[in-house]
């Protein structure tokens, strides 16, 4: 198993890493990757504050003591780091229902890349993380148009782009830059596809969408789900439908009902126990 | 058209001796209506004929053709060279299309009597989604002289590359109930089907069977094929009408509810009337009411009348079971929906009673006609209005009756998304050539109007999904030949396109079933019976635990497992969740405008009963009733919030609409609106800033808030985000094909599928917004589930026409509609505000 451990210590002690494009590593998939990210990013990261409510309603989730920033759009902030994550991307999901004869909107990966370029626009990361998925098959990355390739390739200059691998883009692919790797490791957190249960866990694959009942109307969101110990974030990808967190998977994974669903709102996320989410 | 009232004398030869005498061997004789249409039939004409039921009105239809086949040549089938393709001498001769599977199969049965009493060499067989495949399949080669069947079926049977060898011999199209085929999608598709059959067929005649409607030249135009230029429109034969209907309302003793469907009040008078009946048929408008109304008179039914209960969501086996008991005549009445408005006629109903408002005349008249079919003596019928505003519109229905005005809708402008599926229809059976097929599918009555440019684009999107960016054009589903001709690109997209045939797109259904008893376990055994089906987002709104009323009974829900609701019988008296909603008309817009006629005509109010005439004049007293032209909007503070109530009488769905618009205008002009309720007749937004004190010193202008640009750029950003809309654009695209609803092999998910059809709205309305299933969904969004053209009509009707009425107090009109807050749900589609009010309480909770 290829694994990518970002070493919080050593980058500590080498302060020279911003000089080049990349963290130094090329873009050969290593087993075990090292890298030093600066102790204060160059440029500081305006942190948003959305919604502002009482702490729960704070764009802050913590795993494993660590706060990450959740962005209403489905996105994961980490500061200290300069890292953005986003998971299930399914780019190239309506060209792989077309080959099978049902003709979905070819915009999707136009669409997915232009709230993840609003994103990057925003947070100016120094390094995406794509959680797995990011393409809907293995020919995907062939179906790109030349345009969407060509953003896709503007998103990834001046930045580190890793594709962790998922189930359903399992082999690295050509043409679509980054590195390819099966976990990253960056302190106690480890950004993975499939979700292990494990504790300081990043990652995606389950498509979470909690449902709320108030005046009699009920809303479906997608959510961060997270225990403090381990989260599973949303799908970023414009055609990716979802799994509510009341399903078996997600009672699996965190054991019980003890877990939290940050639905995402127009603006700023909103917290409800699992409990008070609804099956669908 | 050559219209034509009948008149006596007829021709003898047109009926032969062997009908005269079978005819008299009943003692009856043949209807002038009957002898009319057999000599349409030998002029070689098409026909609507607009008769009453009972009138003998499906024997007239299929007359010409007994009559024709009783004296051709007996001659055995056989194919013969035609040129350079092989025709049958023989084969199908006359082809019958009814809405229901269950009326074809009920005039099979009834046509069967003549053919064998008579003995005439006639082969009828029926052709229904239950018909087994291998009968299908012989059909196909070897048919009956005449077939019932659906349009569905018929869009099938079309889709094949035999179609011209099995058409090929057609004479005659018998279309049943046309009105009522004619108002929907279902329309639209066999439309284009007909018109495939014209081009197939040249000398096709058809025969349209229909009760009255408002227009009778829309439906004659139907039934033939349009020419490039003006219009060709069948014979029309009315028949002579039955008895003037003897349409009264109930009087009750009892005071008249405010507000409310129940009709409780009227109980006692209700089955007091049941008893003096031999059959009684108790309409009621929705299925929750159906529900009620069963309940109650089974708690007052100390006679233990057989008394059932009839409404689509019930279980067909359960359906069956009540019809067939009513056939038997073991039956004192039924509780039923409009499920029973069509289909099979049953002999001893004596009395119809409408519950509730009856929405149109043209809908009443067709329910009143289902009690007493000899036409000689009137049918019975008593409206029973379930609060004040019903005793309106009641009282107005009543003089509609008298007379015998009819406010059936107007022809539908055919779907595109129903052109779509045809489109790639044609392309399974025979390969077409553009040119021709838009001059075939503009033969279709509804699609007389298409342009070029629509018909092009339906094309595009059968292809290749129609999208500027041409991405898909390696997957193409049909491609053009050398010789121009569009065909499918593998056996496989034909496969698909019959299991993904129909216009009929079904909301999300839950089965519920009876848990069974558990032994020792918190676990839900799966099975159980099923009691019948309820849409999704009622189950939405239930926690576990609550009580509800369904299929005649007190429920508790207990689980939701996967598409499965698992409920339990509830020794409850008092159901928590009260309403069960399903089957909604507007009050029609000629009905509407008969109310505001009576409002506006205090003479008109003597006719009404003591309670609600002096509701009127307290209203007038304090308040106003306007013109019947004008539209009255009142403004008054209670309980520390302002309202503001208008009263368009436009109908819940239209004043929906106009409530989701209005609070939007509200809040950009910062006037801080907290919700609205809408009923039939009025529509109350209220707010915490005074609304009539703003009006009063001129910063808010009603003429603006109520101006016509609203259905601009205010409409655009709603639709954006409208479940109603999301829910619109759903249908179309399953109609049209962009999301199957079946594949071979599996069935996806009804509830996967919602979710992608929103995604894809979101998407395409962001990158190609006037893409074809957009425009298709916007179409039906005018006269659907948003009626935004209605709202339209109405808005420029009062433009200059708005009388204010600042007041301190609610006021009597008013009180309906207030009623309604707290009872129906608070609409508003800004979720992110739920979900903000949810976090909210949350935190109060967490605080105490």
């Amino acid at each position: 198993m290829k694994r990518f451990v970002l070493n919080q210590s050593a980058c500590l002690s080498s302060p020279s890493r911003l000089a080049g494009e990349g963290w130094g590593g090329g873009h050969a998939a290593t087993s075990a990757h090292v890298f030093s990210p600066p102790s204060r990013p160059a440029a500081p990261v305006d942190l948003p504050r959305k919604g502002g409510g009482e702490g729960s309603n704070r764009g802050d989730i913590v795993v494993a003591a660590i706060a990450l920033a959740a962005d209403p759009s489905g996105a994961l902030y980490w500061p200290e780091h300069g890292l953005l994550v986003v998971a299930d991307l399914h780019l190239e999901k309506g060209s792989s229902y077309a080959a099978r004869g049902q003709f979905l909107p070819p915009y999707d990966t136009a669409a997915t890349l232009a709230r993840l370029a609003g994103l990057i626009a925003h947070y100016a990361p120094r390094c995406v993380v794509a959680l797995g998925d990011s393409f809907h098959d293995g020919g995907g990355p062939a179906r790109l148009s030349a345009a969407d390739r060509d953003s896709l390739h503007g998103l990834q200059r001046g930045r580190d782009w890793i594709w962790i691998t998922g189930n359903h883009d399992p082999e690295p692919a050509a043409g679509i830059g980054g590195e390819f790797h099966d976990t990253l490791t960056l302190g106690a957190l480890t950004f993975r596809h499939l979700p292990t249960g494990a504790a300081g866990d990043v990652c995606g694959h389950l498509h979470p969408v909690a449902r709320i009942s108030q005046r009699g109307r009920a809303v479906r969101r997608r959510c961060f789900a997270a225990d403090g110990t381990r989260m599973v974030m949303p799908a970023f990808g414009a055609f990716t439908g979802g799994l509510n967190v009341r399903s078996a998977a997600f009672a699996d994974l965190f054991g019980t009902l003890a877990f939290t669903a940050h639905m995402l709102g127009q603006d700023r996320l909103y917290a409800f126990h699992a409990g008070r989410c609804l099956v669908d | 058209m050559r219209a034509l009232r009948l008149s006596p004398p007829e021709p003898p030869d047109l009926l032969p001796d062997i009908f005269a005498r079978w005819f008299a061997g009943r003692g009856w004789e043949p209807r002038a209506h009957q002898l009319e249409l057999l000599a349409k039939a030998k002029q070689g004409r098409s026909v609507l004929l607009i008769a009453p039921t009972g009138g003998g009105k499906t024997l007239a239809g299929f007359l010409p053709t007994l009559v024709e086949l009783s004296t051709r040549q007996a001659q055995p089938k056989a194919l013969v060279s035609a040129g350079r393709d092989v025709r049958r001498s023989q084969g199908l001769h006359t082809l019958y299309i009814s809405p229901l599977k269950a009326l074809a199969v009920d005039i099979a049965r009834n046509l069967e009597t003549p053919v064998r009493d008579m003995g005439l060499p006639i082969r009828l067989e029926t052709r229904t989604g239950d018909t087994p495949a291998s009968k299908r399949m012989r059909q196909r080669r070897d048919p009956p002289d005449i077939m019932l069947t659906t349009p569905e079926q018929l869009a099938l049977l079309l889709a094949t590359a035999d179609a011209p060898f099995l058409f090929g011999t057609l004479k005659r199209v018998v279309l049943d109930e046309l009105h009522s085929l004619t108002t929907s999608k279902r329309g639209d598709l066999l439309s284009l089907g007909l018109a495939r059959l014209f081009a197939l067929v040249p000398g096709l005649t058809t025969v349209g069977l229909s009760a009255t409607v408002a227009e009778p030249n829309e439906l004659c135009r139907f039934l033939v094929p349009q020419p490039l230029e003006g219009e060709n429109a069948a014979d029309l034969v009315i028949a002579q009408a039955g008895a003037q209907p003897q349409v009264t309302m109930l009087e009750t003793e009892a005071r008249l509810p405010w507000a409310g469907h129940s009709a409780r009040h009227a109980l006692t008078e209700i089955y007091d009337l049941i008893k003096r009946h031999t059959t009684t048929l108790v309409f009621v408008n929705t299925r929750s009411q159906a529900e009620f109304m069963f309940q109650e008179l089974w708690r007052v039914n100390d006679d233990n009348l057989a008394i059932a209960l009839h409404h689509g969501s019930l279980d067909v086996a359960q359906r069956r079971k009540v019809e067939d008991a009513m056939t038997a005549g073991k039956l004192r009445a039924v509780v039923c929906t409009s499920s029973l408005d069509l289909g099979v006629d049953w002999g001893d109903v004596d009395l119809v009673i409408n519950i509730g408002a009856p929405k149109g005349s043209s809908r009443l008249m067709q329910r009143v006609g289902r009690s007493n079919h000899r036409l000689d003596e009137p049918s019975k019928a008593v409206l029973v209005p379930a609060n004040r505003f019903e005793v309106l519109e009641c009282s107005a229905a009543i003089d509609a009756v008298a007379d015998n005005a009819q406010d059936t809708p107007p022809l539908r402008t055919g779907a595109l998304d129903v052109l779509c599926q045809h489109v790639l229809g044609r392309a399974c059976g025979e390969p077409f050539l553009s040119d021709d097929l838009f001059a075939e599918v503009r033969a279709a009555a509804p699609y007389a109007t298409l342009t070029r440019a629509d018909f092009d684009a339906a094309v595009d999107f059968v292809a290749t999904g129609g999208y500027a960016l041409k991405a898909y054009e390696r997957f193409a589903k049909i491609r053009q030949g050398k010789d121009s001709k569009w065909r499918v690109t593998h056996p496989r997209v034909a496969q698909r396109y019959r299991m993904n045939i129909g216009t009929i797109v079904e909301a999300d259904m839950l089965k519920v079933r009876l848990v069974r008893s558990r032994r020792n376990t918190s676990m839900i055994p799966r099975g159980g019976r099923l009691l019948g089906q309820v849409e999704e987002y009622f189950v939405e709104m239930l926690s576990v635990g609550d009580t509800f009323v369904f299929a005649g009974e007190i429920l508790k829900y207990e689980a939701l497992v996967e598409d499965e609701v698992y409920v339990s019988r509830s020794t409850a008296t008092d159901p928590k969740v009260p309403a069960y909603e399903g089957g909604k008309f507007p009050l029609s817009t000629y009905l509407a405008a008969r109310v505001r006629g009576i409002l506006a005509d205090p003479r008109a109010w003597r006719a009404l009963p003591d309670q609600v005439r002096e509701w009127l004049e307290i209203q007038q007293w304090r308040s106003l009733l306007p013109p019947a032209g004008d539209l009255l909007v009142e403004t008054f503070p209670r309980a520390a919030k302002y309202y503001l109530v208008c009263y368009p009488f436009e109908g819940r769905l239209a004043h929906q609409t106009l409530g989701m618009l209005l609070t939007r205008r509200l809040e950009r002009l910062r006037m801080k609106p907290l919700g609205f309720v809408a009923n039939e007749y009025a529509l109350a937004v209220w707010g915490v800033g005074d609304l009539g004190l703003r009006i009063a010193r001129g910063e808010l202008s009603l003429g603006a808030l109520f101006d016509e640009d609203m259905l601009g750029d205010d409409l655009e950003e709603w639709l954006a985000e409208s479940a109603l809309m999301k829910r619109t654009f759903r249908s179309c695209a399953i109609i049209a094909g962009l999301i199957e609803r079946r594949f071979p092999g599996e069935e996806k998910s009804r509830r996967q599928l919602t979710m992608s059809t929103d995604l894809v709205y979101d998407v395409l309305r962001k990158h190609q917004p006037d893409h074809i299933l957009l425009r298709a969904a916007r179409a039906d969004a005018a006269t659907g589930l948003l009626d935004i053209k209605r709202l339209g009509e109405m808005l420029s009707r009062v433009r200059r026409r708005i009388v204010h009425k600042a007041l301190d107090h609610v006021t009597p009109l008013a009180v309906p509609v207030m009623l309604e807050i707290g009872r129906e749900t608070v609409y508003g589609e800004a979720s992110d505000v739920l979900l903000a009010e949810a976090a909210d309480e949350l935190i109060k909770e967490a605080m105490r």
